[in-house]
């Protein structure tokens, strides 16, 4: 698979403080990643290092097959880091023409992006007189002025009312549908659930687990079961060597799995034992609880 | 180079602020240097016209020019330090560099726009200076014309000179403020060195020290031309007599402070975290 950025034991102390500890992992072309971890973990230090404005300690990185200065790989790169930054006095179009000349890009493309981020209409406004959200998705537009072969979004949605978080998700599931490579900086667990298909997680600037958001713990999922034989099912769960241990809620069975499963043939095996269900959801544990599990653990 | 001009002058350009400031710094000096060379009837006393004293005449007139001219960079220094200040407050340098700008590229653009308002400062000074001398001056042969024009190489090397001055500056401290700040502290330092030197060395080898220092060297370039026009006014006092030229090593001090100034400013820029 083609590889869009490639960190190889990337280190950076800020004196005694290690904010990244030999970080290393690849981006390829096509997913969705998700770089997770609580506050100050090292997910902007890491994103400020390979774009250019932190420099590192230790280790390397290369965008693409590595041909390529960094400074020259970013004109690919969509990217929009924490806060919108750009010049208070100018107008958003301005503002664009201004990347467009550092990106060698043709100024054609402004008003096509900013359709995409809704701001058309206020595109001769001044920048210092947009709310947040608006920044925000002028950011985005910003990033997408090149079509980036990758779009670097670092807390995209921090600091916005629930409607702007919903239009820049919405944005992103956009950008995604069409292919693009995303790498999302969040510590949002949810919005990271909704769009990504990859994730590194980090702690303390190490790298617990980089892989398959789905494969991130070894697990088989678990069931919840209403049934009116409660203790019945309860009995034969716990005689059931399928099933590492049942968890009872008033009257809601959570019943995890430690082999695979099909719900299909668990509902049937439950019926010809004579127990009838009113409820039955299989599901595997939300990011979040992996991710709980996954910091805990280490 | 043309790209990183004209992103600066984008920057500028768009500001209101600095608009005015640069306004102010080339009108400014070419409307007094103007003003001064008409014929200005006081309350209907007496008539003054400055051309009348002869210090229009050529060549002594590139030498006035320049050095009124000069005087007036201060407005354009804060224009230099305020384009480095806003980029730190605003943070767009950061998101410049995450755009693709590298940092060699983002000083560059910095220098390349003060060279350029240094040279339309010079080229208009020069076109002033030639439209007043022609007016009043009593030497009108090219020869004469075009001596001691040096004084405008000098006055484009002093301008280079002292903004690099206030990028770095700019760089250093980050804030406007304080890099005006700085640019007087270290006129006063300059002072306090050069009055060490004198009382602990002697008087004439400190001057010759000082005319290293930074500022001091810029202004040394143009030397002030009043003893000059007593000079030609009284041309038998031989003690009024000094080295007022625009000489080759001067001009060579300046241009190493320049490069030692826009190299530490990218040092400073590529060993800082954004």
């Amino acid at each position: 698979m083609e590889s869009i950025l490639t960190i190889n034991n990337l280190t950076k102390k800020f004196g005694y403080l290690t904010a990244v500890k030999d970080l290393s992992f690849t981006i390829n072309k096509g997913n969705v990643y998700g770089i997770l971890g609580p506050n100050g973990s090292g997910k902007s230090t890491t994103l400020g290092i390979v774009l250019n404005v932190v420099n590192k300690t230790q280790g390397d990185f290369h965008w693409f097959d590595g041909n390529i200065s960094t400074h020259n790989a970013l004109k690919k790169v969509g990217a929009i880091i924490e806060r919108p930054n750009f010049y208070p006095y100018m107008t958003a179009t301005q503002n664009l023409r201004l990347v467009c000349k550092i990106k060698g890009v043709d100024y054609s493309k402004i008003e096509e992006k900013l359709e995409v981020v809704g701001l058309l209409e206020r595109k001769d406004s001044k920048f210092r007189t947009y709310s947040l959200g608006m920044k925000q998705r002028l950011a985005i537009a910003s990033a997408l002025l090149n079509d980036p072969e990758i779009l670097i979004l670092d807390e995209p949605t921090n600091g916005l009312d629930p409607q702007g978080i919903h239009q820049i998700r919405e944005i992103i599931k956009q950008i995604a549908a069409k292919g693009t490579t995303i790498l999302l900086a969040s510590h949002l667990l949810d919005e990271v659930e909704k769009v990504c298909s990859h994730v590194v997680v980090l702690r303390k600037g190490v790298k617990l687990y980089s892989g398959r958001v789905d494969e991130m713990i070894s697990s088989h999922g678990f069931f919840e079961l209403k049934t009116n034989k409660q203790n019945e099912l309860i009995t034969l769960l716990e005689n059931n060597t399928s099933f590492k241990n049942i968890k009872v809620e008033d009257d809601l069975i959570t019943a995890f799995l430690n082999t695979p499963m099909e719900s299909e043939d668990f509902n049937k095996h439950l019926f010809e034992k004579g127990i009838i269900l009113t409820h039955l959801v299989q599901r595997k544990e939300s990011l979040e609880e992996q991710f709980l599990q996954l910091t805990d653990n280490n | 180079m043309l790209r990183l001009l004209n992103l600066e002058l984008q920057k500028l350009l768009l500001n209101r602020t600095s608009k005015i400031l640069i306004f102010i710094s080339f009108v400014l000096p070419f409307f007094v240097i103007l003003l001064s060379s008409l014929k200005i009837n006081v309350f209907g006393f007496f008539t003054l016209e400055l051309g009348e004293l002869g210090i229009f005449n050529f060549p002594i007139i590139w030498h006035l020019t320049t050095f009124f001219a000069s005087q007036f960079k201060f407005f354009f220094a804060i224009v230099v330090v305020s384009m480095i200040g806003n980029e730190y407050s605003n943070k767009t340098i950061k998101q410049n560099l995450i755009d693709g700008l590298s940092k060699k590229e983002f000083i560059l653009s910095k220098f390349y726009t003060i060279v350029f308002f240094s040279l339309v400062s010079t080229i208009l000074i020069s076109l002033i200076s030639l439209c007043i001398g022609l007016y009043y001056s009593s030497y009108t042969e090219a020869s004469i014309i075009f001596r001691e024009t040096e004084f405008l190489l000098a006055y484009f090397v002093k301008l280079i000179g002292f903004f690099s001055l206030c990028l770095f500056f700019g760089m250093l401290v980050k804030r406007s403020a304080f890099a005006l700040a700085f640019l007087f502290i270290l006129y006063i330092l300059e002072w306090i060195l050069f009055g060490l030197m004198a009382w602990k060395l002697d008087t004439s080898l400190a001057e010759k020290i000082q005319n290293f220092f930074p500022l001091k060297s810029m202004y040394k370039l143009i030397d002030q031309p009043f003893q000059r026009i007593a000079m030609t006014k009284f041309p038998d006092k031989v003690d009024l007599s000094y080295d007022y030229g625009a000489h080759w090593y001067e001009i060579a001090i300046v241009i190493g402070w320049t490069a030692l100034f826009i190299f530490l400013s990218y040092r400073l820029l590529k060993t800082r975290d954004l």
